[in-house]
Order: C-alpha cells, then structure tokens, then sequence
C-alpha cells in the first residue's frame, strides 16, 4: 500500500507549475497562518497525493487543525485569520483574489469531529442540502446523488427504508457517516476530515476506518487524528506538525518505523504529547 | 427556608388566580355571541357588543406584526451573525432601552410622527406604535435564540460550498425557527394589551373600523372607555372584554409552551 511512485518529503519553494505533472491534488507552498499577531503556522511546504490518504499528526495546539482548515479556506471564518504562501489545488490557485472562498469548498469537502447533520431536514434532506442550497432542482438528480453518496459512505443498506426519518434519528456513528455522505453528494475532488471518528465507539471507529480505505479510490483524503494506531491504519502519508512547524513528512511506514527526526519518533512511540 | 420559599411562590400566583376569579365572576356573565359581533349600543339600550374593539385589536396585531416581526428578526440576525463586536454592543444597549420606554412615550412619540402629520388619530397609527414597540423585543429574542444554534451546523454548511446568506436563511433561522417564533408571539402577547400608547393614536371608534386612515376601537381601549363610565351595562361588558382580553394571552402564552415543548429541533 505504501509502494509509491511520488516524492512527497519537503520540497523547494517556489517549484509551482510542475506540480500540475507530477499526481498531487494540493500543493502547499511556505504556507504561514496567523491569528492576529499569533503565527499559528510556520511556512509549511508539502504536497498531497491524489487518491491518497494524507493522516496529520501531532500534540494539541500543534496547528494540524488550522493546516486542516487552510486547505479549504475555513479558518478564514476568524475574522482574525490571514495567511501568506500559497495553496494550489490540481494546479488552481485557491488564494488568487479572483476565487471565492465558496468555490473552493465546493471543491474540498470537510466532515467535522462532531457529527453534525442539520436537526431541522431527513435524512435525504441532509444528503443533498449541499446541492439544492446550490440551486440544484432537478428531482431525479436529487434521489440519484441520494443513493450515490449514501452507498459510498456505507450508509445506504442502514436507511434506505427510512430516507424520511429526521436524520437525529439516527445513532452517532451513522450520523457521522451521514456527514460524509452530505459532504460526497456535491462531488468534491478532496475530503478533509477533523478527527472523524474521535467521538465514536470503537466499532464505528473501524467502519469509518474502512470507509476511508473505500474513499480513496476516487478521492484524495486528509485527515487530523490524534490516534496513532488510526494514522498507521489508514493512511498513507503521515505528516507531523509540532509548534506550527511541518516536522516531517512521508510514507506512513517509515514515518512510524525509521522516522528520521528525533522529535518525530518520540511521538509515534508516545513518549510525549 | 423552604417554607418561606413555599409561601412566596404561592404568593407569586395567588394574584394569578385573584384576577381570573373575579374577571370569571363579573365577566362571563356579559359573553354571549351578540359581545363578539355587535357593536356597542347607545347608553341605556341593553346588549350590544365589542366586535368593533375585538376587530380593531385583530387588526393593530396583524399592522404591528407586518411592521415588527420583518425588522425585529432581521434586526436579530444582523446582530448575531453579522454584526462586529463593537456595533452589536451598541445596538444591544439601545434594543434593552428601547425595551424599558414606557409606553405613554412610544405613544407621544407616534402622536407626533404619524398622527399629527396625517391629520388624525389612526389604525395605521396605532399599528405603528405596537409594530415599534415589538421591534427591540423581537430583535433581542431573535439574536438569543440564535446564539443558541451551535456554530457546528454554520460550518458544516459553509463547507459544503453553501454560501453565508443561504447558510443564515435555510440552515441557522430554519433550525432556530420554533424559538422565532415563540420570540415573536410573546411580543404580541405583550403588546396586545397596551393602552397608553393607543390612547391617542388608535383613538377608539364606536363603529365597524372602515379603513387604515380611520380611528379604530381596541380592546383595552374599549376596556378603559367602559370602566370609567358610569353606567352598569357598560361597566359588565369592560369587565367581560378583559376576560377576552385575558384569555387571549393567556392563549398565545399556551402556544408559546406548545411550541417550545420540543425544543426546536435540536438534539436532546
């Protein structure tokens, strides 16, 4: 699984338009983030493979989160925030000023730590809200990308017989999987995932872990953990942030067996965070 | 202590249950169908009714609804979702003391606006001095009950691409709605028993109201006319229009617990 054919280890600035050649979805470049006068983010460089899973790690306060968030520009929702460097998805720019914030989470999906579908819509309601908010009207569109998106997220066997049942009905892992299909239905080309399964059991940790393995096929995933064991499970690069600085980054098995940072190994093994 | 706390709650309703004995006791006898649906006779005629001030109350409601609820909820989600630090502060400050202007002065205030300009006292009038009395009442129960919405729902809406108005309009207000709404029937409860401001606004009128421009009858208008009256007849019906008046209240405040028995929707 980790037989691969990119260089995803540190790579020089300013070495932008190759990147549409070689397969990666995001190319980060000298990416800093404040918050006020708070650099939460130290020029952060590296490339996210397309049709991979890209685990983020580190101890709280690391700003994985904020990494996470700058990918589809939702940290910008503190009016605080500002960034420098550059982000570029398949080659687009997202921070040019020309592009709307909107567009691009069109185009990055997220599925937050906390399950959240919306409490007022069913369960196919919170699938396509995505779409008919867009102005998507078309029924049979609608009840296509319902079944789609549902099966993709492994949901579709649990709910096909109550597509109208209010989506709270559901349990925390289904919900949380219900998140992910409403995020698959507007056909992103990434998925950012904030911890997804911190708040689960450990049976509906595994489905979504599975689900993730399932997902990469057709998307380029990234997701925050704070569990070792998911990051080495699941993932196929892993990128350690400690203090706001990319500490390492590379194939998840040499970054959990022969990591080449003193600081890297002491928090795969647990020694601190 | 928890005797003392004891006799005071009971202390607390007993005034409650005072007022609907005696309104019961001098009231009910005076509601028939012909006090919904005639108009007052002449001093000395037995019968008649308060249609025209059940009417006119009806309408002042519908005219401060049209007026209140659009600026009062718009006013609220402007302050909670839009609104910087510095400038809600400010508008909150002046919604609490708009909330704490006697009424007599939201009546003088109308008076001068509306009614001298125009010529005469009128409904539109009236509707107008209710309608800006719910606005700070509407505003501050709209940007409360928002605030109660976790910001989650926000952002797993504007992740999906869905844009910051659609989010506030079809996610935020939507899932916040019940508590909207309930914001809003409390403050026509509360103002559909105002006088003082209708007193020289809305005026009164003995007859069927015929347009906006005219004076209109109001309940505790009609209430106070007849109490103050020296006649027996008149002074049954005052107390039979306060028990409608009541009860009228009394059955928003019931809808309101009705409506927020679930609470709005949001997860238990």
């Amino acid at each position: 699984m980790n037989s691969v054919h990119v260089l995803p280890a540190a790579v020089a600035p300013h070495q932008t338009m190759e990147q549409k050649s070689t397969n990666a979805a995001l190319a980060v470049r000298n990416l800093s983030v404040f918050f006020g006068t708070n650099e939460v983010l130290k020029r952060v460089s590296l490339d996210i493979a397309s049709n991979a899973v890209t685990a983020i790690i580190g101890p709280s306060g690391c700003g994985k989160s904020t990494f996470l968030r700058s990918l589809n520009r939702m940290h910008e929702l503190n009016p605080e925030a500002r960034m420098t460097g550059e982000i570029r998805l398949f080659g687009d720019d997202i921070y040019a000023s020309i592009v709307e914030p909107v567009i691009v989470r069109r185009r990055v999906g997220m599925v937050f730590q906390k399950s959240n579908p919306f409490p007022t819509m069913t369960i196919s309601e919170n699938v396509t809200v995505g779409l008919r908010l867009n102005g998507v009207r078309d029924k049979k569109i609608l009840t296509e990308r319902t079944e789609q998106s549902l099966r993709m997220a492994a949901l579709w066997d649990e709910v096909k017989d109550r597509l109208h049942a209010p989506a709270i009905s559901l349990s925390g892992g289904q919900q949380q999987r219900l998140c992910i299909a409403r995020a698959l239905a507007v056909q992103p080309e990434v998925l950012l995932m904030d911890e997804p399964a911190s708040a689960l059991d450990p049976l509906a940790t595994s489905k979504i872990e599975d689900l993730i393995l399932e997902l990469k096929k057709n998307y380029t995933i990234v997701i925050v953990t704070h569990n070792m064991q998911q990051a080495a499970r699941a993932s196929d690069f892993t990128a350690f942030f400690y203090l706001g600085e990319l500490v390492e980054f590379g194939a998840t098995t040499k970054i959990f067996t022969s990591p080449s940072q003193k600081r890297t190994e002491d928090y795969v093994t647990g020694r601190f965070g | 202590m928890q005797v003392v706390a004891f006799i005071c709650a009971v202390l607390v309703i007993t005034p409650l249950l005072l007022v609907f004995y005696h309104l019961t006791k001098l009231g009910f006898s005076s509601i028939n169908l012909a006090f919904f649906t005639q108009l007052p006779r002449a001093v000395g005629e037995t019968g008649g009714g308060m249609g025209n001030a059940i009417v006119g109350t009806f309408i002042l409601l519908v005219e401060a609804a049209v007026i209140g609820v659009p600026i009062g909820v718009l006013g609220g989600v402007f302050l909670s979702e839009y609104a910087a630090v510095s400038v809600s502060w400010w508008v909150r400050f002046g919604a609490d003391i708009l909330n704490g202007v006697p009424s007599i002065v939201w009546g003088l205030v109308v008076y001068a606006l509306v009614v001298v300009p125009m010529h005469g006292y009128s409904a539109l009038a009236g509707g107008i001095v209710l309608g800006l009395m719910m606005v700070p009442m509407v505003m501050r129960a709209t940007e409360e009950v928002l605030h109660l919405v976790p910001g989650g729902y926000r952002e797993a809406s504007l992740a999906l691409g869905i844009s910051k108005w659609r989010t506030i309009l079809q996610i935020v207000v939507r899932t916040a709605l019940r508590g909207i709404v309930t914001g809003v029937l409390l403050a026509l409860a509360r103002v559909a028993g105002e006088t003082a401001p209708l007193l020289f606004t809305a005026f009164g009128n003995p007859y069927w109201p015929r347009n906006l421009t005219q004076p209109v009858a109001a309940l505790p208008l009609q209430i106070f006319d007849y109490a103050y009256s020296p006649y027996d007849d008149w002074r049954r019906q005052a107390w039979a229009g306060a028990l409608v008046l009541l009860l009228l209240v009394l059955f928003i405040n019931i809808s309101v617990r009705v409506l927020t028995r679930e609470r709005w929707g949001a997860k238990p």
